[in-house]
């Protein structure tokens, strides 16, 4: 990546780009990756806890706990977004909580919320989707990459 | 009257006779919150929507200033004002309000010094009497603007920068009791290749370096000729990359008189300012409130300011441009 960016600079821009990244703090990666794996280890274990009692208290099997299990995941992380808590909990675990459900689940609220001022339809309608988008988009896609993939296999007699 | 290449020396001298200085939430946390004029302990301001919160702080700067000065806006001839949002919003509407001969300015975060720089021309040559020079930035509508919604959860780099809620405003006259305006020099744009829009510091240092070493060179003067020299926004990182540069150019600032108003306006434990302040606001309220204040208890005599601004904008950094930049210095003495 760097030596991507490097190869269109001047002479003097190479020299400068390693002068400055020489003075730039790093990024803690591997505090951050401790926290990221805590936190989001954390979520899931949540998840699980609510899976389970949805199993135990009503009737649900394995398969169909999962969907109220997330609906619950979804309307914390909204709320907590909504009461402005969920950016501050972010900056601290990173992807800890940007990868489980509730990171998507931000993404989208925040955008809502913050296009408000534009109104229903060109604010959150529209700009709704801004960062959630391109998760559905490509998320669809590799869907269906990968059940071509599944299904020429099948075909062919494997699996 | 042009000195050297690119300095401007003001022989009228034109006083700043009165400021203003508006801050949010942050900036009341922060160590320099005593030489705020108003500070807000919300966001909105009891407005609907970001864009206005900043209007309207712009608003209350330029009304502290008139009143401070004693002055209603018929009085005044021009007003110069510039800030972060697109098209320059907040200055237009908030010219609306004054209704005075206006110009809008765009400089991004060096914006505050253009404006004095300028205005001090139009006071000095006599084609203006009083003029008022002003700007703002809002921390979420910056953050809408050029990054990700408030309250989406990214986790930003030890890099990034705290965009200054703040606004600040500055009258300038021929002649009064204050501060006088003694000289600026104009930046050129530089590009070192730095294209990381979470670094900016490191963007926009080497502009601070190319606009000190101009002025010196211009004026024939050295660092020792300042009680302070300071940057506008370039945060921890920018600036420690801008004091070794000068180093390396051979023009080393003492460390007690050289300072950046980004690191001076947050607590440099406060966790979410990560690299320090940024944005048009930063050093309009440093300077206008605090150095301006040390100057007037007669701790400071002669200081030069250094605004600095990173002239992207979030469509040609999604293009993968790299960062122009560029600084804006003005010198201001009192009691020499």
């Amino acid at each position: 990546m760097s030596n991507k960016v490097k190869k269109n600079l001047t002479p003097v821009q190479q020299e400068y780009y390693d002068f400055a990244k020489q003075r730039e703090p790093k990024r803690p990666v591997f505090s951050n990756c401790v926290r990221a794996f805590l936190v989001g280890g954390g979520i899931c274990l949540l998840g699980q806890l609510i899976s389970d009692f949805f199993l135990w208290n009503f009737d649900f099997t394995e398969k169909t706990a999962g969907n109220p299990t997330v609906a619950i995941l979804i309307i914390i992380s909204v709320l907590l977004t909504a009461l402005g808590v969920y950016d501050h909990i972010a900056q601290w675990a990173g992807a800890g909580t940007a990868v489980p459900v509730t990171g998507f689940a931000n993404t989208m609220a925040s955008a809502a919320i913050e296009h408000r001022t534009e109104g229903f339809v060109l604010g959150v309608g529209g700009k709704m989707f801004k960062l959630a988008g391109p998760v559905i988009a490509f998320g669809v896609f590799s869907a269906f990459v990968v059940a071509l993939i599944k299904t020429v296999i099948t075909m062919l007699g494997g699996l | 009257m042009l000195k050297g290449h690119q300095t401007w020396v003001y022989p009228a001298k034109p006083v700043i006779i009165s400021t203003g200085t508006v801050g949010g939430p942050q900036e009341a946390k922060g160590p320099l919150a005593e030489d705020f004029d108003l500070l807000h302990g919300d966001l909105w301001l009891g407005q609907d929507s970001y864009e206005k919160a900043e209007k309207k702080m712009l608003e209350e700067a330029c009304e502290i200033t008139l009143k401070k000065a004693g002055l209603q806006k018929k009085d005044l001839q021009f007003f110069l004002c510039g800030d972060l949002l697109n098209q320059v919003v907040s200055s237009s509407f908030a010219a609306r309000t004054l209704a005075v001969p206006f110009l809008g300015l765009y400089g991004a975060c060096s914006t505050s010094m253009e404006g004095l720089a300028l205005g001090a021309l139009i006071v000095d040559s006599g084609y203006g009497e009083r003029v008022l020079c002003g700007t703002s930035s809002h921390n979420a509508a910056t953050e809408k603007q050029y990054r990700y919604p408030t309250e989406y959860g990214s986790q930003k780099p030890p890099t990034a920068q705290w965009t200054v809620t703040g606004a600040g405003a500055a009258l300038l006259a021929p002649g009064g009791d204050g501060p006088v305006v003694t000289s600026a020099t104009i930046g050129r744009v530089v590009d070192m290749g730095m294209s990381d829009p979470f670094n900016m510091g490191g963007a926009m240092a080497p502009a601070a370096v190319d606009t000190i070493t101009a002025h010196l060179r211009d004026m024939q003067a050295s660092p020792r000729d300042y009680d302070l020299i300071a940057t506008g926004d370039l945060g921890k990182v920018g600036f420690e990359i801008a004091s070794d540069l000068l180093k390396k150019h051979g023009l080393e600032i003492p460390s007690e008189l050289f300072t950046d108003c980004g690191l001076e306006i947050y607590d440099k434990k406060h966790p979410e300012a990560l690299s320090g302040g940024s944005g048009c606001g930063c050093s309009a309220t440093v300077v206008y409130g605090h150095i301006l204040n040390r100057m007037k208890k007669g701790e400071l005599k002669k200081v030069l300011i250094v605004a600095t601004g990173a002239l992207l904008s979030p469509l040609s950094y999604q293009q993968k441009e790299t960062i122009p930049c560029i600084a804006h210095a003005v010198s201001i003495e009192y009691g020499c």
